[in-house]
């Protein structure tokens, strides 16, 4: 909630600022400028690439000032760690009472820290030391060592002066203390605003993660085998899905027989995601390499084989009449017309494709596999490695933009007449 | 080689729910080799039906199409089409659109560059060969489409409203270039359209049709086109016979729509 709160902060906050400096550094003096109505009209709103930085600049820095790290220089309130001390009162069955006090360590979880020596003071109630990490909590006999303990009916009453009773919870300079049932307190350093690192690692601690990946590699495969595993899949699959799919939707799309014969079993395998086909492929092709590539192939197969369908019963009847009457023969026509003018439709249906294979490949992976991105944020959050998980969702994410990206620069380069018919 | 003819052309279109409709009922035309023919008519008279049975997509129910002695079977490079708009091929340039249709009939490289230029220049779009379609105005790329129907030199050409989308002034000068490139090549030409002046202009011989079933109405012998090549249109247009025909025309069409639509909205 608080880090919402801050995020639409920054938000509103950049967007003042922004707008205020852009004004008055300078104004615009292109024909949008000149628009008086912008509101509704769709050709005049761009992407502001300043809230785009800034938006992503936002992200790091609520995700470094929430785990500590060096990219930030604000942080929020982090877990108290040093030495914290506080005062309990014993009452003796006969009602007298004594004060001892208890010194904790608090120490960064991941480090060693030895037990203090203290005196234990004089009256019944004998003074303690004790030791916690971080972010942790610590059950504490604080009687154990007192000359009128627990098993002498003393009981704790107070604690640092105020009242405690089994169940009840009192604050204290570093944390809290409560008192279980059976009259144990239990020391709870206080933990702050920010995240433990087994739950969200800093931004730098990821990064550094990452090259240890490349260099020492994660079971038994270096971060960049991996990825590259996972999108070699990816290409095959996608690959031999458009090798089938183009043709027969080319066939669907120019015959009758085939269009016949295929509907009901495209229209039938379109609906169904990916993902549900995985336990059947597991099945019948296994958990290895064969398995994976059948499942992209199948992903990629439907939707290809859709757009060429579509690409073909697209074309402008004209057109085909202009070609046949300018004397071109039926292999002419479908080479220079049908191809061709099928091309944006399969570029469309090729861009859908990659992601959808890319999101299968992925999900593929978490259910077994021996090596990608998806076994290996898999493994790792087994074995709590968060920064690993956090780590592989981050290349996920860059490498299935990236793709895209390389599909509309291939667009925009292989058929630029698209849209433009 | 002789002309086109077509012998008694009947058309009929059987619907699904069992009816049918009569498109073109017993259309009987000769045409000289070298004849301007414009078709005009009320929407649904079966002037784009009969235009393509000419250039052989369709197969007429009745009767058929004799061009140079042969009956049309289908379609052919002896009768090109240019049609309204959006049958260029847009992942060609200017030049490859109207080098398609010789290089689809294998002629020589040298010759059909060869071809490619001069008629580049007819149509004056010889700065623009480079250029893709999308890149042209609506005029200039039915400049290409009347090339690259050239380049195949057919025996006849077909358009089919090849104007109808081009704003007037545009359409005044692409009619002269029609003009023009009629008297250059002696082509027969079929043109259809639904202006009445550009029927009136482009058409050494005018038949107007009827609908319900289609079939010819009236046929005029004209002078204008001949007139018009070479010659500014808008003094064509002044003309005492042309204001006549044309306001005989336009009632003519009027009455035909009337019949269709019934006389209530000319009542109201």
């Amino acid at each position: 909630m608080t880090i919402l709160a801050i995020y639409i902060a920054i938000f509103v906050g950049a967007f003042f600022v922004v707008k205020a400096i852009t004004t008055r550094l300078a104004a615009r003096h292109d024909y949008t400028s000149l628009k008086t109505v912008t509101f509704g009209d769709e050709s005049a709103i761009t992407p502001d690439r300043v809230a785009s930085v800034v938006s992503v600049v936002a992200i790091f820095l609520i995700w470094g000032a929430f785990t500590g790290s060096v990219i930030t220089p604000i942080h929020a309130p982090g877990p108290f760690i040093g030495d914290a001390t506080f005062t309990y009162t014993a009452e003796a069955v006969d009602g007298q009472k004594d004060d001892a006090t208890v010194s904790f360590k608090v120490f960064e979880f991941g480090s060693v820290v030895e037990k203090d020596e203290v005196e234990l003071g004089d009256g019944f109630a004998k003074n303690d030391s004790e030791t916690v990490a971080a972010w942790r909590s610590k059950l504490i006999r604080v009687d154990k060592n007192d000359e009128l303990g627990r098993k002498e009916g003393a009981k704790i009453v107070a604690v640092d002066g105020q009242p405690i009773q089994p169940g009840s919870e009192v604050s204290v300079a570093s944390g809290k203390v409560s008192m279980t049932e059976k009259g144990t307190l239990n020391y709870k350093p206080a933990q702050g605003w920010q995240m433990e690192p087994i739950w969200l690692p800093s931004p730098e601690a990821v990064f550094k993660r990452v090259m240890r990946l490349q260099k020492e590699g994660y079971q038994n495969s270096t971060l960049m085998e991996h990825l590259g595993w996972s999108l070699f899949r990816v290409i095959a699959g996608f690959v031999m899905g458009a090798l089938v799919g183009i043709p027969l939707g080319y066939a669907m799309g120019l015959s009758s027989w085939f269009r016949g014969w295929f509907d009901p079993i495209v229209e039938f395998m379109r609906p169904v995601p990916p993902l549900a086909l995985i336990p059947l492929v597991i099945i019948w092709a296994g958990i290895g390499e064969k398995g994976k590539l059948v499942l992209l192939f199948l992903a990629a197969l439907w939707i290809m084989t859709i757009a060429a369908r579509a690409g073909v019963s697209g074309v402008k009847i004209s057109k085909i009449h202009a070609a046949f009457s300018l004397g071109a023969s039926k292999r002419q026509i479908m080479w220079h017309v049908i191809v061709p003018n099928s091309l944006p439709e399969i570029f469309t249906g090729a861009r859908v494709a990659m992601g959808v294979c890319w999101g299968t490949v992925v999900a593929a992976e978490l259910v077994a596999a021996e090596k990608g991105a998806g076994m290996m944020i898999m493994v790792a959050s087994k074995f709590q490695l968060t920064d690993i998980v956090i780590t592989g969702i981050i290349l996920i994410g860059i490498i299935g933009y990236g793709i895209d990206i390389l599909m509309r620069m291939a667009e925009k380069w292989l058929i630029p007449w698209k849209g433009r018919g | 080689m002789s002309g086109l003819i077509l012998d008694d052309i009947s058309m009929r279109f059987d619907l699904p729910n069992g009816t049918s409709v009569q498109a073109l009922k017993n259309v009987s035309l000769d045409i000289k080799q070298g004849e301007l023919m414009s078709v005009l008519g009320p929407s649904g008279c079966g002037k784009t039906t009969l235009l393509n049975i000419v250039a052989g997509f369709l197969a007429p129910t009745e009767g058929k199409v004799i061009l140079g002695g042969n009956t049309v079977t289908g379609p052919a490079q002896e009768r090109g089409m240019v049609f309204q708009q959006g049958a260029l091929f847009e992942w060609m340039n200017v030049r490859e659109n109207v080098a398609f249709g010789p290089k689809m009939n294998g002629v020589a490289k040298a010759k059909m560059n060869e071809t490619v230029d001069h008629l580049l220049d007819v149509v004056g779009l010889q700065d623009f060969k480079d250029k893709a379609i999308y890149e042209l105005s609506g005029g200039m790329q039915q400049r290409v489409a009347l090339a690259r129907c050239l380049a195949n030199d057919p025996e006849v050409i077909l358009m089919d409203e090849p104007l109808g989308a081009l704003d007037a002034l545009t359409r005044e000068k692409m009619q002269g270039l029609v003009l023009k490139l009629w008297k250059e090549t002696g082509k027969t030409i079929i043109l259809i359209t639904h202006s009445v002046e550009e029927a009136l202009l482009l058409g050494e011989r005018l038949i107007v049709m009827a609908p319900r079933p289609g079939r010819i109405h009236k046929e005029y012998n004209l002078p204008f086109a001949e007139m018009g090549v070479g010659a500014d249109l808008r003094e064509v247009k002044k003309h005492k016979d042309y204001n006549q025909t044309r306001e005989e025309i336009l009632t003519m069409i009027w009455d035909m729509e009337e019949e269709i639509m019934g006389r209530t909205e000319s009542a109201a």
